[in-house]
C-alpha cells in the first residue's frame, strides 16, 4: 500500500462503513437513489470545497467562499429575476466576477504579504455586505431556463436522479484532477504548500500561482452559487452562512493537510459525501436532532486531525531512519 | 574560458556594507571554492550571482556577455543553478516532480508522467542513484536529497553550479560520493562554485580559491599554490608573523581547582568527543573557524544540545543538564552567539531584560518588585557603563555593543560561577569591544571562570589563560600560557 494515499483510503473506508451501517439499519438507505441524492444535495458544497482544497494545499485558507455564494445568488436573482436578463448572459458575468474577486484577494495576499486568513475574512464581510445591499430580502428567480435546468437529467436504475448539478460537479471534479496532477500550475500549488521559500528558489512563479489559487476558489464559489440557485430558485444574502467552515471541514476530512503540501481532490469529494451521509442518516432516523450532524462532524474532525498528526510524525521518523 | 565574471559588486544593507567592490571569476570546468568567515559576504555574493538578490553596484558577465539577473528563475533559465545548504527542494513532492517542477514534458497539453519517470531514472543514473522516483523526496536521506538537488540543477543544462555548503549535513562516505559527481561534472566543462567551511574539502576538490573578508575581496588563489596556514591567515585577516607576541600585561592568576570538566563529551551530529577543563578564575578561549564546533561546545555545556556520550563534571559533581534552566540553576550562564535571535527581548526595557535571568532562577511565582528590578538595572548600567538615559528604554533602541552589555548584565546578575560567552564581540563597535574585553579580564580577576569563543585571534590572545582550538567538530589542540599567540592558533587551525 502506498503510504501517500493512506489518508485517502481511510476517508474512503469511512464513507463505505457509514453507508453500510445506514443500509443495515434502514430500508431504502442502501440504494442508488440515496447515493445520487448525496451528489445532488451537496453539489454546491462539493464544488466550493474543491476550490478550498487547492487553497489549503497551497498552505492558505479562504473564508470568503460562503459569502461569495450568497453574493452570486443575489446577483443572479437581481439580474435574472428583476432585470430580466437571460441566465446565459448572467452566468459568465458572475463567474468572471467571482474569479476576479478571488484574484484580487490573492494579489493582496502575495504583494502585501498579508495573512490569507485576514484578507479572506475581509473578503467575506465585503461580499456578504454587497449581497445585502443588492437586496436584503430573498429574490425569487423565475425563468424558463431554470425550469429547463431543473428538468435536465436522467434517471439511473433504482430511481436515482442525475441532474444538472451532479453533471456540473462531475465536470468540476474532472477539471480539478487534471489541474492538480496534469498541469504545471497544479505542481506549483503543491510546491507552494510544501515550502514557499524553496518553491521560489526552484523558480516557481509565486505571484501568478497565489493569484490563480484564490481566483480558482472565487470562480468555483461563484459556480457553487449558481448551482445553489438551481436548488433554491432564489438568491438570498443570508444564504450559505458559515459554509466556508463546512468546506474546510470537508477538505480536512478528505485527508488534506491543513498545513499544506498534501491532499487530493477526490478526498475532498468523499469528505463532502461523508458529511452528507451523516445528515442523511440523521434524517432517516427521524428522532435525532439535526444538530447531531454538527457534533459528529466535530468529532470526525478531531479524529482526522489526530490521524494526520500521527501520519506526519511517522513520515518524519521514516525520513530520519532512511 | 570565463563562464561567469563579476566585477566590483556592491551591496548595502541598512547599516552594513555587505559587499564592497568584490570581483569573482569562474572558469569553464573548474571547481572554485569561495571562502570566508561569518559576515564575510559569501552568501550575499552567492545571492547576487544566482539572482536571489540584486547588487547595488558592479557588473556581471556570463559567457562574456553582460547579464542582469532579476530572479532565480531567470538565472536558472540561462544556466546558473544553485543548491543550498538546506536542501531547497520540496519534501512533499515525489523525487521525479522535484526534478522536473516547472519544466514537465507534456503530451496533448497534459503532463506526461511516464516520460518524467523514465527521464528521472536516467538522470539519476548519472549520479549513481537507483531509487524509486515516484516516492516523496522526504522518504530519502539528506545526502540523496542533496544529490537530487544537484541533479536538478545539472539537468536544467546548467553551465554554472553554485553549491552553498552542500556537505554540511553529509557523512564522509556521502561527501566522497558527492565529490565524485563534482569531478565528473567538472570534466564535462561545468563551472562549480563551492562554498564550505571544511578546509580539507577545499583542498580535496577545488582548483582555485577566492577569499572574502568583511565584505571585501582578499584575493584569488590557485589551491595547489596556497599553503593552509596562509589560507587561514587570509580568512582571519592575519598575516603570519615571524615571532610570537603575547599580551604583555598578564598577571599570573594562580588558577584554582577544576570547575568544569568535559570528558569526551559528544553531541550526535554536531560535536565529536571533546575533553576540556576550565579552572576556577580562568578564562579559556575557544578558537576555530566557523563551523568548527566552537559554538557547539558552548551549547553542549549549557544543556542546549543534549550530549550523546561522555561525562560533564561541574563544581565537583557529575552533571547532565537536560535543559538550560538546569545549567542556570547550577551556576552557569550563557551569552549566545546570535544576540538578536536568542538573547534580547527587543520591546522590553533594559530593566526587564536585565531582571529576566534572575527572575527565572527565582521562579516565576516569586516576582521581583519594581524597585528591586530598578536597583539591579541601575547597578549594572553604572558598572558596565551602558549608554542609556534610563533603565526603561526598550533594548532594541540600543547599539549592538550596549545590547551586548545588557545581556552580560542579565547573566552577571545571577552571580554565575561559569560564564559562557559565544562570540561576545560580534557586531559590536570598537569602543564597546574594548570595554567588553576589559570586563572579561576584570571578571576573571574576581574569581569567575569564563569560556569564550571568538573568531578574533587577537582577542583570544588578549584574555585567554588557555586556548582550545577546534576543527572539524572536535578539539585539535590546546595552547597554554606563554605559548598563546596568533601564529600558534592559526597553525593549529590550519594543520592538516
Amino acid at each position: 500500500m502506498n503510504s501517500r494515499f493512506t489518508s485517502l483510503y481511510v476517508t474512503g473506508g469511512l464513507f463505505m462503513l457509514l453507508f453500510l451501517i445506514g443500509s443495515l439499519q434502514f430500508d431504502h438507505f442502501g440504494s442508488t437513489r440515496v447515493l445520487a441524492n448525496l451528489f445532488t444535495d451537496n453539489a454546491f458544497l462539493a464544488i466550493t470545497a474543491i476550490g478550498m482544497t487547492f487553497v489549503i494545499i497551497s498552505g492558505g485558507i479562504d473564508l470568503s467562499v460562503g459569502a461569495v455564494i450568497a453574493l452570486t445568488g443575489v446577483a443572479c436573482g437581481v439580474l435574472i429575476g428583476e432585470a430580466g436578463l437571460h441566465p446565459l448572459v448572467v452566468f459568465p458575468l458572475v463567474l468572471i466576477g467571482g474569479g476576479l474577486f478571488g484574484a484580487t484577494m490573492g494579489a493582496l495576499i502575495h504583494y502585501y504579504k498579508l495573512q490569507p486568513f485576514i484578507v479572506t475574512l475581509a473578503g467575506m464581510f465585503l461580499a456578504r455586505g454587497l449581497a445585502t445591499i443588492l437586496s436584503d430580502k430573498s429574490v425569487p428567480i423565475d425563468h424558463s431556463f431554470y425550469d429547463a435546468v431543473a428538468d435536465f437529467g436522467t434517471f439511473l436504475p433504482g430511481d436515482a436522479w442525475v441532474g444538472a448539478s451532479t453533471l456540473i460537479l462531475a465536470l468540476v471534479v474532472a477539471g480539478a484532477v487534471v489541474l492538480a496532477h496534469y498541469s504545471r500550475l497544479g505542481g506549483y500549488i503543491y510546491a507552494l504548500g510544501g515550502n514557499a521559500q524553496s518553491a521560489r528558489l526552484m523558480g516557481v512563479p509565486v505571484a501568478r500561482t497565489t493569484i490563480s489559487i484564490y481566483a480558482i476558489s472565487g470562480f468555483l464559489s461563484a459556480l457553487a452559487g449558481i448551482v445553489y440557485s438551481f436548488y433554491t430558485f432564489s438568491g438570498y444574502s443570508l444564504a450559505a452562512v458559515g459554509m466556508e467552515l463546512d468546506a474546510i471541514a470537508a477538505v480536512v476530512i478528505g485527508g488534506t493537510l491543513l498545513t499544506g503540501g498534501s491532499g487530493y481532490v477526490i478526498g475532498t469529494l468523499i469528505g463532502v459525501l461523508i458529511m452528507g451521509i451523516i445528515q442523511t442518516y440523521i434524517s432517516f432516523d427521524g428522532t435525532l436532532n439535526s444538530w447531531w450532524t454538527k457534533i459528529v462532524i466535530g468529532l470526525l474532525l478531531f479524529a482526522f486531525i489526530a490521524m494526520q498528526r500521527l501520519l506526519t510524525a511517522r513520515g518524519n521518523r521514516g525520513m530520519a531512519h532512511a | 574560458m570565463s563562464l561567469l565574471n563579476l566585477s566590483g559588486i556592491e551591496k548595502q544593507y541598512p547599516g552594513v556594507k555587505a559587499l564592497d567592490g568584490v570581483d569573482f571569476q569562474l572558469r569553464e570546468g573548474e571547481i572554485h571554492a569561495l571562502l570566508g568567515e561569518n559576515g564575510a559576504g559569501k552568501s550575499t555574493l552567492v545571492k547576487v550571482m544566482t539572482g536571489a538578490l540584486e547588487g547595488d553596484g558592479g557588473s556581471m558577465a556570463y559567457l562574456d556577455k553582460p547579464l542582469k539577473l532579476k530572479s532565480t528563475a531567470q538565472a536558472q533559465s540561462v544556466g546558473i543553478s544553485t543548491v543550498y545548504q538546506e536542501v531547497n527542494l520540496l519534501p512533499n513532492l515525489s523525487v521525479a516532480q522535484n526534478l522536473y517542477l516547472g519544466r514537465e514534458p507534456k503530451k496533448f497539453g497534459l503532463i506526461d508522467w511516464k516520460r518524467i519517470y523514465r527521464q528521472s531514472r536516467e538522470v539519476l543514473k548519472r549520479f549513481a542513484l537507483d531509487i524509486d522516483v515516484t516516492q516523496p523526496l522526504s522518504s530519502y536521506s539528506v545526502a540523496i536529497q542533496q544529490l537530487v538537488a544537484i541533479a536538478r540543477g545539472v539537468d536544467m543544462s546548467a553551465k554554472v553550479l553554485v553549491l552553498d555548503e552542500p556537505t554540511a549535513s553529509l557523512d564522509a562516505g556521502e561527501v566522497e560520493q558527492l565529490f565524485d559527481v563534482l569531478r565528473e561534472l567538472k570534466s564535462q566543462g561545468i563551472g562549480i562554485v563551492f562554498i564550505t567551511h571544511f578546509l580539507d574539502q577545499v583542498y580535496a576538490v577545488s582548483d582555485r580559491i577566492t577569499v572574502l573578508r568583511n565584505g571585501g575581496l582578499v584575493g584569488e588563489f590557485e589551491t595547489a599554490g596556497l599553503p593552509r596556514e596562509e589560507l587561514v591567515g587570509h580568512m582571519l585577516g592575519k598575516e603570519l608573523q615571524a615571532q610570537a607576541h603575547r599580551a604583555p600585561e598578564r598577571d599570573d592568576r594562580a588558577a584554582g581547582e577544576p570547575l568544569l570538566e568535559l570528558d569526551d563529551v559528544a553531541v550526535r551530529g554536531s560535536l565529536q568527543p571533546t575533553s576540556l577543563t576550565v579552572k576556577r578564575g580562568e578564562a579559556v578561549g575557544l578558537a576555530g573557524l566557523l563551523g568548527s564546533g566552537r559554538s557547539e561546545v558552548c551549547r553542549a555545556v549549557f544543556g542546549v544540545d543534549k550530549k550523546s556520550s561522555g561525562a560533564l563534571t561541574f563544581s565537583g559533581r557529575e552533571r547532565s543538564f537536560r535543559k538550560p534552566a538546569e545549567a542556570i540553576e547550577a551556576g552557569l550562564a550563557l551569552c549566545p552567539e546570535d544576540r538578536k535571535a536568542s538573547g534580547i527581548v527587543g520591546p522590553l526595557s533594559i530593566r526587564e531584560n536585565i531582571a529576566l535571568a534572575v527572575q527565572a532562577r527565582r521562579g516565576w511565582w516569586r516576582p521581583m518588585s519594581r524597585t528591586e528590578q530598578q536597583e539591579l538595572a541601575e547597578k549594572f548600567i553604572a558598572e558596565l557603563q551602558i549608554a542609556t538615559p534610563d533603565a526603561d528604554k526598550p533594548i532594541e533602541q540600543l547599539s549592538g555593543g550596549n545590547q551586548q552589555k545588557v545581556i552580560l548584565a542579565r547573566w552577571l546578575a545571577t552571580n554565575p560561577e561559569l560564564l559562557v560567552l559565544d562570540e561576545p564581540t560580534r557586531g559590536v563597535d570598537i569602543g564597546a569591544h574594548a570595554e567588553i574585553l576589559k570586563l572579561i579580564k576584570q571578571l576573571c580577576g574576581e574569581g569567575m571562570s569564563l569560556l569564550v569563543t571568538s573568531s578574533e585571534l587577537e582577542e583570544l590572545v588578549a584574555f585567554s589563560d588557555r586556548v582550545a582550538v577546534m576543527r572539524d567538530r572536535k578539539k585539535v589542540a590546546e595552547i597554554e600560557g606563554e605559548e598563546i599567540s596568533e601564529n600558534r592558533i592559526m597553525q593549529a587551525i590550519a594543520e592538516a
